[in-house]
């Protein structure tokens, strides 16, 4: 404030501060540090961690969930919040098993896969933008509905005989340790990374989560860009569901099951404020390497699944407790 | 507590001591003196009326008053001994208690819980006594002439009766002092009778009343003594019956007007905007006019008048009900404000924080918003364009910053008003609606805005100005539309533009606009 009145008009800097130390001060570089750390503690812990063969599996362990993440970062840093990505994935995948019958090739199979992804998100879009219902009671509600959808086909059966195509984006190589879907993160990684700092509808996702009012008084189309993000997180958890299909090589309506929590918890871990208006592409992308490597890690040291909960819910009130915590004992320490 | 002298024969208007004195009392913002050196006296048993515009100080000296805020200076003398009120309970202790023009209280309780929230009688092991306090409603309710259930949920009362909860609330703390502010504004005119009743038992209960109010037929009704204050000043007080509607209006308004203001010479251009018709199912109707290039068009009315509603409805915020739009003579058809833009009308909104400025992000991205088109190519971003955008625009406005990334919050009132207004400016618009300029802002800043503003109307930008201060509308505009519930009252060439005709139709006093 008082920096602001004591300057003079007319010689305003662009910037105020190097590029250096907002770098410095990133949480992407402390969620960095916490990654390196991790890395460093399994390789000792283990002998198997540092095989690339054993690395490589493990970024099964994030790759569908963070693309999803991509997608859902942009959402919640818009101020909405999409908990159907795991029914999506489900009722994707149960499409993809029914329409096996048909015989319509890998193509066809990708095509309904994602046209379902479309149409939930779609549903989701519509029922939060037409009629200003909050996204996290919507989603709650289409959660159920998706999986229950898919329950009411499949019952206890299984869908199983899915084509190589797909098997081969689910668990295929595409060379020497990189995974199809390592590929596939990396690109979409990129895509979304560009689509949220680089471009003007990135912008706008960030000054309607600071501020729906002022971005729609600024000539925002605020319920249009909601609802294209409601459509992108929609296709994003379908192209989810055909790489774990693809994986897993069958569909249970089980599958995916409490998916939302760890994508959530990821796109969180990764400094996208909850309350929307901030955040990052780059600490998704991080957050994915630090829980990918947490489980594995805790994995190859054969702890249960349970525990893993457990470590990466203390991961995320840890690391979202430190910067909090800095900022009070400064302030203790000012008075 | 001074059982006798409550009970006292209510003796006609004398030199009694009076209840509660305030003397010096003095109060600043960042950049803007809100109160200075101001006196008032309440007397047990009468009215004294405040009058005074928009931003006089009314409402911060019923914050002082009700220990909200904290005066700089002066001092708060009860019965004769200075006191303070560190917060709003010593000020209901020491029996001041205030009804605000929105009152502030709970839909889902009760209205025995809303009356004595904070001070329930309580029974053994400390526990709420429900009886007693049912009761005790139920008489301060019957007090007041109110036929309330004290065990009704609030949310199922009217407007009205929620009113009449806020007042026995006032009552449950043995009020000695009682600040009404506004207490019309929302009431239809049976109960703005029955409130007249009200205040009249009160004065025989030998309360001390003052009566906030714009409405200076409710003063003249019911105020035994006035008070005048003017830009955070009090100007004049004394016996309702030494004084008239002209006087006050005379001293709320001033004289100063045309000293501070730029000079213009207005020229006014072809017909830029030109309105129809324009209604709205619950704030306005039947909005007519027109404006030309290089005009200044002002829109005077009392707070809820429904000027800020009208112009987010032609700036697409919200749809209308009826109207039509024409600009530069083609029919326009807004049902955003991104049509609205497009058309090249902009809004700057009185709520700069809310509505205006995204505060936490910088000030280049807040500049380029609506121009983000302009500054990027094939939809992705250029820095470097938007920097040079934001660059030329703040500098005509020559904003204090530190820097172009600092973000907006960081900034002082004014300099956040030329931000957003630096923001419209860069999309090149014909017309640009300014709700409330330079309220809040400080006095440098405001003759900067309106130097500004006059500046703009030279180029050939055509603007709608929306002020409740007097001075402003009258210094700056080539001509006023008055508002009043909703409904144009009256237009005023510049010429025949006076401060008593302004307020006389605003306030419906008088009725000669009608």
């Amino acid at each position: 404030m008082s920096l602001a009145e004591g300057t003079k008009p007319r010689h305003v800097p662009d910037r105020l501060t190097g590029r250096s130390q907002r770098v410095l001060r990133s949480w992407e570089l402390l969620l960095f540090a916490v990654a390196v750390g991790i890395f460093v503690a399994n390789s000792l812990a283990s002998p198997y961690f540092l095989n690339p063969w054993n690395l490589s599996d493990a970024t099964f362990n994030f790759t569908e969930r963070a693309m999803i993440g991509f997608a859902m970062a942009l959402l919640i840093i818009s101020g909405e919040i999409d908990l159907s990505v795991a029914g999506i994935i489900a009722l994707a995948s149960t499409a993809m098993g029914w329409a096996l019958q048909f015989d319509v090739g890998t193509a066809g199979l990708i095509a309904i896969a994602l046209a379902v992804g479309l149409a939930c998100g779609a549903f989701n879009g519509a029922l939060v933008t037409r009629f200003g219902l909050p996204s996290i009671v919507v989603t709650i509600g289409t959660m159920s509905l998706f999986r229950g959808i898919s329950y009411i086909i499949l019952g206890d059966q299984a869908f199983n005989g899915y084509p190589e195509g797909i098997a081969f984006l689910g668990r295929g190589y595409a060379f020497w340790v990189v995974s199809v879907q390592l590929v596939l993160f990396a690109v979409f990684a990129v895509v979304f990374g560009v689509l949220l700092h680089k471009t003007n509808f990135g912008r706008q996702i960030y000054t309607i989560g600071n501020n729906p009012t002022a971005a729609r008084f600024s000539g925002v189309r605020v319920e249009r860009v909601k609802f294209i993000l409601f459509l992108l997180t929609g296709v994003m958890a379908a192209v989810a569901a055909i790489c774990l299909t693809g994986r897993l090589g069958s569909t249970r309506p089980s599958i995916a099951y409490a998916w939302e929590l760890e994508v959530v918890t990821m796109v969180v871990l990764g400094g996208v404020s909850i309350l929307g208006g901030a955040g990052s592409i780059l600490g998704v992308v991080i957050a994915a390497l630090v829980m990918g490597l947490v489980t594995f890690g805790l994995g190859l040291l054969n702890v249960p699944g349970i525990v893993m909960s457990i470590f990466i819910g203390a991961l995320l009130i840890g690391v979202i407790a430190i910067p909090r915590l800095i900022a009070l004992v400064r302030l203790r320490r000012r008075a | 507590m001074q059982q006798n002298t409550q009970s006292a024969a209510v003796e006609p208007v004398s030199e009694r001591d009076p209840v509660l004195r305030l003397s010096g009392i003095s109060k600043s913002f960042p950049g803007v003196k809100a109160l200075s050196d101001v006196e008032l006296a309440l007397y047990p048993g009468q009215v004294t009326a405040l009058v005074g515009e928009n931003g006089a100080g009314k409402s911060t000296l019923v914050k002082i008053l009700t220990g909200i805020y904290q005066p700089d200076g002066g001092e708060i003398v009860i019965d004769g001994s200075p006191t303070r009120f560190p917060t709003a309970n010593d000020a209901a202790e020491a029996g001041v208690t205030a009804i605000h023009q929105e009152t502030v209280l709970f839909d889902e309780l009760s209205v025995a819980e809303n009356i004595f929230l904070g001070h329930a009688p309580r029974g053994r092991f400390g526990l709420v006594d429900w009886p007693r306090m049912n009761r005790e409603a139920s008489e301060i309710l019957k007090r007041i002439g109110a036929r309330i259930d004290p065990k009704v949920v609030l949310r199922e009362l009217g407007i009205a009766n929620k009113h009449l909860v806020a007042i026995a609330r006032a009552l449950s703390i043995e009020a000695r002092v009682v600040v009404m502010d506004e207490p019309t504004a929302s009431l239809s005119q049976t109960e703005i009778e029955e409130l007249y009743d009200l205040v009249e038992r009160l004065k025989g209960e030998g309360k001390a009343i003052l009566f906030i109010s714009h409405k200076f037929d409710e003063v003249f009704r019911i105020a035994d003594r006035y008070t005048v204050f003017r830009d955070g000043e009090m100007v004049d007080a004394g016996l309702i019956s030494e004084t008239s509607e002209n006087a006050l209006v005379e001293k709320m308004v001033g004289r100063s007007v045309d000293t501070i203001f730029p000079q213009r010479q207005s020229q006014p251009g072809e017909e830029v905007l030109r309105v129809e018709g324009y209604a709205h199912p619950t704030e306005f109707a039947d909005i007519s006019f027109s404006l030309r290039r290089g005009e200044i068009l002002g829109f005077y009315g009392l707070v809820g008048a429904g000027r800020s509603e009208f112009m987010q409805a032609l700036f697409g915020v919200t749809r209308p009900s009826g109207g039509s739009v024409q600009i530069e003579g083609r029919a326009a058809e807004i049902r955003s404000p991104a049509d609205a833009i497009h058309q090249g009308i902009v809004y700057v909104p009185e709520d700069r924080g809310r509505q205006g400025a995204i505060t936490a992000m910088p000030i280049f991205q807040n500049v380029t918003l609506p121009s983000l088109g302009r500054t990027s190519k094939r939809g992705f971003v250029r820095m470097a364009e938007e920097f040079k955008l934001a660059r030329e625009y703040t500098q005509r406005l020559e904003l204090r910053a530190a820097a172009l990334d600092q973000p907006v919050g960081e900034l002082s009132g004014g300099n956040q008003q030329k931000v957003v207004i630096a923001k419209w400016l860069a999309t090149k618009p014909k017309v640009i609606i300014l709700d409330e300029p330079t309220k809040g802002i400080d006095v440098g800043s405001k003759a900067a805005v309106h130097e500004f503003m006059a500046e703009l109307a030279r180029e050939g930008l055509s603007v709608i100005m929306v002020s409740s201060e007097i001075p402003e509308i009258l210094g700056m505009s080539d001509r006023v539309v008055v508002m009043r519930e909703g409904r144009m009252v009256g237009e005023y060439p510049k010429d025949d533009l006076s401060p008593e005709a302004l307020v006389r139709a605003a306030a419906g006093y008088g009725e000669e606009a009608a």
